[in-house]
């Protein structure tokens, strides 16, 4: 075999590498992306039924209901505009209040209910994820009244 | 006295800068134009660089230590009830400290450069400290200009706020630091392919002071990123070790690409070959550290490693990225074709091994670069808001590590040049059938659930296997086997251990996924829940007082067939000065699984809700690390490796070389 061919084989076989990360790349993109979701985005163009997502709001003050001793939770998600039921099993983070901001990961069921998967936890009390800012401030609800947001030095969200 | 430590630490930093400004110009022209005082200035000055920045670093140690709060970032990060060590420790545990450190190690490697390197040809020696000098002096002008550890506060407060509790952690004395050791460490060999370029010349010599230094750095790293896993493991409380966080990835991506350079270095090395794609790996892999120092440092990533949010940090980093980026490929594009290739192989043989290494390393460095960036980039331009997660690498990740791990089982029993397929699968055949033994058992032990399983054990058997086999391969049982044995380089024994913590820890990560169990349940003192055949039984919850928090801690009793196993002590911890509550996980390991409970808050009805995971084999994931790591630190003690002994031959005429 030549030098050139050699080097020309090695350049496919670098191609064909880099074709198939790329075709694994945009296969995994369409299926495995989680899209942002406000409450209003949910009630306006409403995602594809069983498919993951996140969403992000503040806790409507009132709405949390607990049962099975605490463990299972059934809360509201709103941006002012709209708001989501949302059931969690399990233990919240620490900081989860009514009235604060709050991401969720899981799947929208048949009646509109978000089963939340996973209640993104929140580390500090100054800290609102950055996702429910940018919704609040979409549906107009956002008062400012925490500049510091994610600035000073607080740490956010963990995973 | 504390007035002027403060001050002397920002001037030392102040003279480090001009010294590397300094050492980033004369010992270049220097190199041009042949003049051997100007080169040899560069050995000093890395000396007083280094010896500077460490006076810096003293400076802000010393700050923390006595709590001098006049200093706004001791005020801001320490507190005088916190322990020693975490004053110490929270120096780097916030975002001007811990680019100090960055600094620090970035000088320290230089001034081993110019302590150790005394058999490096002059003009190299010159050029790579120069480079090295450049890096240095951007990130000393962003510390001055951006992140001054030293601003003083005109009226100090009485105490400072405190570290965040989740750095409360003798963790953060080794992740840090080694991390860094291993991040920066590859910009020795960014400027060792940087100097390579502009001399015009990579030889077999050059590999050989090139991998040491990568060697170290991706041993560091390799610990680096292990620490960390093991420390979100014991500390966040998920019961899970990597979630392909962004923060994870930055670090993965430059460990990856390293690899692929460590594994290609020494085709250049041993062969003469594979030159250009060695030098753009080199460039590759310290362009992806400062990557990752960029989506660290700036903000873009909400984590508790971003510790502060100003743009014109980000904006700072960026371009400091895209200078030695850009910069680079343009040298790159300009003077890498110059590097001709001597050595020639065939598509099978160990080099082609090595190649088709590094294409899969670079393809899965490439499918994780984009999961990160990808919504980083979406949402500067204004897109949807997304997030990428587990499902995405496994789809694209795994595929590419597959076929790589598949081809590391043979790849080092084939000869270098050419060689023979046929003999090396022959010498494999009992590999094999073990590797198909287990991936069949672990098929049936999931019922065909899951493919993940039964591959990521097979592989791990084969690689395994594959090491063993070419280890007897070497060794040849029989007459004088152990004399062989023996008389194995170092270098030989370091391959053989790090493909062994390879298997390892794959098996660690395929068994700890894939059978791992949790259960949630909210308790009363007296109650217990079973979970993997165990009962655990929270005995009772008893308040406790530490130096800077209070705590409830409990006492968990875990019971099997009416046997004591273990008595655990989880607690839940409350920071007053941060208003933070933070999880004590308790962990109970046999080597081969992890007990592991978390105590959750009280209730209001007075109960405690028990999370409690049972992770098969997760200790092997960190082992199978340290192997790796040891692997390379043996490899690193070769004698063929020792800094210094490689020595150029003699030189053909017309070479551009200094006179030595």
């Amino acid at each position: 075999m030549t030098r050139k061919r050699k080097r020309l084989l090695i350049l496919l076989a670098g191609m064909a590498s880099l074709g198939v990360a790329t075709a694994l790349v945009l296969t995994a993109f369409k299926d495995n992306l989680v899209f942002f979701y406000s409450p209003s985005d949910l009630a306006t163009k409403p995602p594809a039924p069983g498919r993951a997502l996140r969403i992000g709001g503040l806790v409507e003050e009132h709405s949390v209901v607990r049962s099975d001793r605490g463990l299972r939770i059934e809360f509201k998600v709103t941006d002012g505009a709209h708001d989501v039921p949302v059931v969690y099993t399990g233990e919240l983070p620490t900081l989860f209040r009514e009235g604060q901001g709050v991401v969720a990961e899981g799947k929208v069921d048949g009646a509109g209910v978000f089963q939340a998967a996973t209640i993104l936890a929140k580390h500090d009390e100054r800290y609102m994820p950055k996702e429910v800012v940018d919704a609040l401030k979409e549906s107009g609800q956002w008062r400012g009244d925490k500049p510091a947001a994610a600035a000073a030095g607080a740490p956010g969200t963990m995973r | 006295m504390s007035l002027s430590t403060a001050e002397l630490g920002h001037f030392a930093l102040i003279l480090a800068l001009a010294v590397a400004l300094v050492q980033a110009v004369v010992p270049m022209i220097g190199a041009a134009r042949g003049q051997r005082g100007m080169m040899e200035l560069a050995t000093n000055a890395a000396l007083v660089q280094f010896a500077l920045v460490g006076i810096a670093f003293l400076a802000l140690m010393r700050a923390y230590v006595t709590s001098d709060f006049s200093v706004l970032n001791v005020a801001e990060n320490s507190h005088t009830a916190k322990p020693l060590i975490y004053k110490i420790t929270g120096m780097w545990g916030n975002h001007e400290g811990s680019m100090l450190l960055w600094v620090a190690i970035l000088t320290l490697y230089g001034a081993a450069v110019a302590a150790f390197g005394r058999t490096l040809p002059l003009r190299l020696k010159a050029r790579v400290l120069a480079v090295q000098a450049m890096v240095g002096a951007g990130f000393l002008a962003f510390i001055l200009f951006t992140s001054n550890p030293f601003l003083r506060l005109a009226e100090p407060p009485a105490d400072g706020n405190g570290l965040n509790p989740i750095l409360q952690d003798p963790g953060l004395a080794f992740h840090p630091p080694m991390l860094y050791l291993g991040y920066v460490g590859f910009s020795m060999a960014f400027s060792f392919a940087v100097a390579a370029l502009i001399e015009g010349r990579v030889d077999a010599a050059w590999a050989r002071w090139v991998r040491p230094w990568t060697l170290a750095a991706w041993c560091a790293l390799t610990l680096g990123i292990c620490l960390g896993s093991w420390w979100a493991y014991y500390e966040l409380g998920w019961g899970g070790w990597w979630a392909w966080d962004p923060v994870e990835n930055a670090s993965f991506m430059p460990w990856l690409s390293g690899t692929a350079l460590l594994h290609s270095a020494i085709v250049v090395e041993k062969r003469d070959t594979l030159k250009r794609w060695t030098i753009f790996l080199a460039l590759l892999t310290f362009a992806l550290s400062l990557l990752g120092t960029f989506l660290v440092r700036s903000g873009v990533l909400t984590s508790v490693h971003a510790f502060a949010t100003d743009p014109r940090r980000g904006a700072f980093i960026l371009g400091l990225l895209a200078l030695v980026i850009g910069g680079s490929l343009v040298l790159y594009a300009w003077r890498a074709p110059a590097l001709e290739p001597t050595g020639s192989f065939a598509p099978i043989s160990r080099e082609g091994a090595l190649v088709l290494n590094n294409l899969l390393l670079a393809s899965a460095c490439a499918t994780v670069l984009l999961g990160t960036l990808t919504p980083l980039m979406l949402d500067a331009l204004g897109g949807p808001k997304i997030s990428v997660g587990a499902p995405y690498y496994n789809a694209t990740f795994v595929p590419l590590a597959a076929p790589m791990l598949a081809a590391l089982g043979i790849g080092p029993l084939l000869t270098w040049k050419r060689a023979d397929l046929a003999p090396a699968l022959r010498k494999l055949g009992i590999a094999f059938a073990a590797t198909l033994a287990v991936a069949a058992a672990t098929g049936f032990a999931v019922e065909g659930r899951s493919f993940l399983a039964p591959l990521g054990l097979g592989l791990a058997v084969w690689i395994l296997g594959g090491t063993l086999t070419e280890l007897v391969t070497r060794v040849r049982p029989g007459e004088g086997a152990l004399r062989r044995l023996r008389l194995l380089p170092r270098a030989q024994w370091g391959m053989t251990l790090a493909h062994a913590g390879l298997a390892v820890t794959i098996a660690g990560i395929t068994v700890s996924t894939g059978w791992k169990q949790e259960a949630i349940e909210a308790v009363k003192p007296g109650e217990a829940v079973m979970l993997a055949g165990d009962s655990y039984r929270l005995d009772s919850v008893a308040p406790e007082a530490g130096p800077n928090y209070s705590a409830d801690r409990g006492t968990v009793t875990v019971t099997r067939d009416g046997g004591t196993i273990a008595v655990m002590h989880p607690a839940q911890k409350f920071y007053p000065l941060q208003v933070m509550s933070v999880a004590d996980v308790a962990i109970a390991t046999t080597g081969f699984a992890d007990r592991y409970v978390v105590l959750g808050e009280r209730q209001e009805n007075g109960d405690r809700i028990l999370r409690i995971y049972w992770n098969p084999l997760v200790p092997w994931v960190w082992f199978g690390a340290v192997m790796m790591a040891l692997g390379g630190i043996v490899s690193l003690s070769d004698r063929r490796l020792r800094i210094g002994v490689p020595q150029r031959q003699a030189q053909p005429a017309g070479a551009s070389r200094a006179a030595a």
